[in-house]
């Protein structure tokens, strides 16, 4: 099972999300932000960083990458994308996923060990939890506030479309919490916390962001 | 304003020249004179006056670093020494570390959040040039009261610069400090490390070599920002009545460094530089020089094609300009179209301005004119040096012993808000406020991050194998006795690496003090100088290289000296290191070392405005076994955490507070013993299994060890005092957030 990972200028956890497809049993396969070729992968992350910076807005110029040329038309057609973190921000910014990420509620770059909620285990990429299965998973960023109007907001909570919510003290200040949420079809996935900092005890604060990668390989095997 | 060739430098001989607003004494100038045996162009006499800046030059510490080579032990660890960008040693396996501590005090006192940042951006360079992929960082910081005005100003920013600027990088930090004292009003210290690995082939050095290679500038584009940083900033003591210097600082792009380090790392990949150099202090007038003059000597550089965000700049401005984020290369003509694929690959900017030639001399014209023609090792090299006055301070002579004014507790009430009191000061208090800012996670390869004693970082995924970091000074011991003071803080250090698990290998330093112009001051650095290169002796430890930074003072008030030093150390197997906290209940601890009741310099004793009379004496025997015993013992700890800072009050607290299991221990006289700060002392925490074979060990080691208590329950209980770990942990945790949140 071929997963692919795209590095644009800026992108900081894409050797870790490799290393997690890797430790999930799958094939990571590097992919560059500059060429519009999928090199046959069955699934993209779009990892964590600073794509370009964060310059104009987070994942803003990203969206643009002749890569995303390519993920866009596919995820249309039900081809599993997970964005973490900076990779949430761009698929927002193209209008894969509803709402935007603003910055943390108390403006200040939030790096913890964060305890969520798995609220939906039917999409592509969280289909290995339980139903409301709470996790430890690391966050880090400086604009992870999850923001939508009214009805974006109905929509996503009516439709069960909030994928992980925060847990205990609120760290960044997003509507109802919402950590993670999915598109309609469940193949795209936007998620603020970092699943693959959480794949060995050794170097995060538990294995429990393993299930994403092991649910995708399972639900590709499964096609 | 015409251009100052060196035509009409020979024909104006009498041109009056500002070397004095440049930062040069008058006798310096007359020595660039009879270098060049005619006046300096202004070019030239701007490139001087930077390299000769005691920032670049070292000149008033130089006499007394040379100690690290004259007393340098013996190590086959060593594969770069002093002089370069950053020491390099070896970890075995193939791998070369590098690593190197500096200072950004002043531009972070001026402008705290881009004054920090690039302190980060430069020391990341520094470890780049050497041909590694950046692999951690860490932040020593010392500021004024933490309820003074001006802290709040700069405080906040320089965490959220370190933070805006490594984290953008894609670097875990994974460490530090965060000390407060009066003498810092005024003088932050702000001081940056870097670690960065290798394979050993992949070494690069800053050497100009081969006639006809290319001299490639590349990364940002240069601009007017930190003109004269190193000279007019981070050379001279602030006065409150001259202007601002806000345009001297630096402004840094961490998007534009990060394409830039993994533009390099895949130009090292292919093998396409004969030498590298960054951009830092200085700009192009010490990238240039040092290359020709660690090289064979001979440099035509062509100015006008350095590519400029302002094109206003003159080229005296051009050669002194700080603008971040540069490198320079030096390329064989058949490798530069692969150099430029890669930048273009990049978006990198890179452009060839000048060649090696055969000379000796350092040319560089500006369309077509001549306005440097240098020797480049007077410009780089061959700096001033001077042996300053040094005289035994004053003060010294009026220090009083601890009074009884510092309270001693022995009820288990006056225990309790004791131990309160202490945990919530400023310099004990929980720091996750300022850590929860840093990203610890991204690369995947930290197994140990603040608070942790040691910062670990996995280098290898198959084998384990890994490197521990750590970085200490105490300021109040060396301002008592700055001979020992260093000692101490390299002990300290050591112990922090060892008990991770790790074998302390190699040490840097940023020595922080006042006015070299000052002889209470040089008297405190010769000393600090002198023990250090005396105890890395005795351990057999190289110095790789450090930073000095002098000026830290305002008016006649210089800061406490403050010798950080950085000891990395390597550990074979991750897997087996040891963290500092409780993670268990039913665990045995154990207390190693011994100690005595001298209070002075510590944190207690500070809270009630002492500073006693002398520092500990460091027995280095002591130290030795108690290293070896934590390395050969480190499968048997559960948990083990060094005393320093508050003592033994502040370890078991720390102990506890790490998971939120409590503890339960016996001292014999708490008022003192809980709270003097004696070095060379641990805590373990044992499985009972395990806990004759630790007695066992530490006398085979020849450690004194004694039972201290045993691990379990809500609350940290000394003697008859209990103290909920909820009500300790709201004292240890509200303290920063109430301050600065």
């Amino acid at each position: 099972m071929k997963i692919g990972v795209v590095t644009f200028p800026g992108s900081l956890d894409d050797r870790d999300a490799l290393r997690a497809i890797e430790m999930a049993g799958g094939q990571g396969v590097s992919l560059w932000h500059g060429s519009d070729n999928l090199k046959e992968v069955q699934a993209v992350i779009l990892p964590g960083g600073f794509s370009y910076g964060d310059y104009l807005r987070c994942g803003a110029i990203a969206r643009f990458a002749p890569i995303m040329s390519s993920i866009i038309i596919a995820a249309e057609h039900g081809f599993p994308v997970l964005g973490i973190c900076n990779g949430f921000q761009v698929l927002a910014e193209a209008h894969l996923l509803p709402g935007a990420l603003t910055r943390n509620h108390e403006l200040h770059f939030l790096c913890k060990d964060q305890p969520l909620r798995i609220e939906n285990n039917n999409t592509m990429w969280t289909s290995g939890f339980q139903m409301n299965q709470e996790v430890i998973i690391p966050l880090k960023n400086g604009e992870g506030s999850y923001q939508c109007d009214d009805a974006t907001l109905n929509i996503l909570e009516s439709e069960g479309r909030v994928v992980a919510r925060y847990l205990g003290q609120d760290p960044n200040g997003s509507r109802n919490l919402i950590a993670g949420i999915t598109n309609e079809r469940g193949n795209v996935v936007g998620l603020m916390p970092h699943p693959e900092h959480a794949v060995e005890t050794l170097t995060g604060p538990s294995e429990d962001g393993l299930p994403f990668f092991t649910s995708i390989l399972h639900q590709l095997v499964g096609r | 304003m015409a251009l100052d060739t060196v035509s009409i430098a020979q024909e104006t001989p009498d041109t009056a020249q500002p070397y004095k607003e440049l930062g040069l004494k008058d006798d310096e100038y007359l020595r660039i004179k009879s270098i060049l045996g005619r006046r300096p162009t202004s070019s030239e006499l701007a490139m001087y006056s930077v390299m000769w800046s005691e920032h670049c030059s070292y000149k008033s510490s130089k006499v007394h670093l040379k100690q690290f080579g004259e007393k340098a032990p013996h190590s086959d660890a060593l594969l770069v020494g002093i002089g370069e960008n950053a020491g390099v040693v070896d970890v075995g396996q193939g791998y070369a570390v590098t690593f190197k501590i500096e200072s950004h005090n002043h531009p972070s006192f001026i402008e705290p959040y881009q004054g920090a940042a690039t302190g980060v951006g430069g020391i990341v360079r520094d470890i780049l040039t050497m041909g590694a992929r950046p692999i951690a960082v860490m932040d020593p910081l010392r500021f004024g009261l933490a309820d003074a005005p001006d802290t709040h100003r700069v405080l906040p920013g320089v965490i959220a610069g370190i933070g805006g600027y490594g984290n953008c990088l894609g670097l875990p930090n994974i460490g530090g400090e965060i000390v407060f004292d009066e003498t810092y009003a005024g003088n932050p210290l702000v001081n940056a490390l870097c670690v960065g690995v290798m394979r050993h082939e992949d070494i690069k050095l800053a050497k100009a070599h081969g006639t006809g290679n290319l001299v490639v500038l590349f990364g940002a584009k240069t601009g007017g920002d930190g003109i004269g940083g190193v000279s007019v900033l981070a050379s001279e003591t602030f006065n409150a009545a001259k202007p601002t210097k806000r345009p001297s600082v630096q402004v840094g792009d961490p998007f534009a460094e990060k394409v830039l380090i993994e533009c390099c790392l895949e130009i090292f990949h292919e093998d396409l530089v004969v030498g590298i150099q960054d951009l830092g202090g200085a700009g192009l007038s010490c990238a240039t020089s040092e290359l020709a003059s660690a090289g064979s000597g001979g440099m035509n550089i062509q100015l006008e094609k350095v590519p400029l965000r302002d094109p206003s700049l003159s080229p005296e401005e051009i050669l002194m300009s700080e603008s971040q984020e540069r490198m320079c290369a030096i390329v064989e003509p058949e490798k530069i179209k692969r150099f430029m694929a890669i930048c273009k690959k990049w978006d990198v900017t890179a452009t060839v301005i000048g060649e090696v030639t055969d000379g000796l001399q350092l040319n560089i014209t500006f369309n077509g004119q001549l306005i440097v023609d240098v020797p480049p090792r007077t410009v780089a090299h061959e700096g001033p040096v001077y042996n300053r006055p040094i005289a035994e301070p004053e003060y010294r002579k009026s220090l009083q012993p601890i009074s009884s004014a510092v309270p001693r507790p022995t009820s288990p009430e006056e225990i309790k808000s004791a131990i309160l009191k202490l945990m919530s000061s400023p310099n004990l208090a929980d720091k996750s406020w300022v850590t929860s800012q840093y990203d610890k996670y991204v690369q995947g390869n930290t197994v140990l991050a603040q608070p942790e004693d040691a910062g670990v970082i996995r280098l290898d995924e198959v084998t384990n194998l890994g490197v521990a970091i750590s970085t200490d000074a105490n300021a109040r011991w060396s301002y008592l006795d700055p001979y020992e003071g260093a000692k101490l803080a390299l002990a300290e250090s050591c112990r922090n690496i060892a008990v991770a698990g790790a074998k302390p290998l190699a040490v840097t330093n940023c020595l922080n003090f006042g006015s070299p112009e000052d002889p209470g001051v040089m008297w405190q650095f010769a000393e600090t100088v002198r023990g250090l290169a005396d105890i890395c002796l005795e351990l057999g430890l190289p110095v790789t290289g450090g930073n000095v930074s002098f000026y830290n003072q305002t008016g006649s008030v210089a800061i406490l000296p403050t010798p950080v030093i950085g000891v990395l150390g390597v550990i074979q197997d991750v897997r087996e290191r040891t963290p500092m906290g409780i993670s268990r209940e039913g665990l045995e601890l154990f207390i190693l070392g011994k100690f005595d009741d001298n209070l002075s310099g510590s944190e207690w004793a500070h809270l009630f405005g002492e500073i006693g009379d002398s520092s500990p004496v460091l027995d280095l025997a002591q130290e030795k076994s108690l290293i070896n015993f934590l390395l050969a013992g480190q499968s048997l700890f559960d948990a083990a955490h060094d005393l320093s800072n508050g003592g033994l009050a502040a370890a078991i607290s720390e102990m506890v507070l790490r998971h939120g299991i409590g503890a339960k221990i016996t001292v014999e006289s708490a008022g003192i013993q809980l709270f003097v700060e004696t070095p060379g002392r641990v805590i373990v925490a044992v499985n009972t299994a395990n806990a004759e074979a630790v007695v066992e060990l530490a006398q085979t080691h020849g450690v004194e060890i004694s039972s201290l208590g045993s691990t379990g329950g809500d609350a940290l209980c000394i003697n008859d005092s209990v103290i909920p770990i909820l009500e300790l942990r709201a004292a240890f945790e509200e303290t920063f957030p109430k301050l600065f949140g």
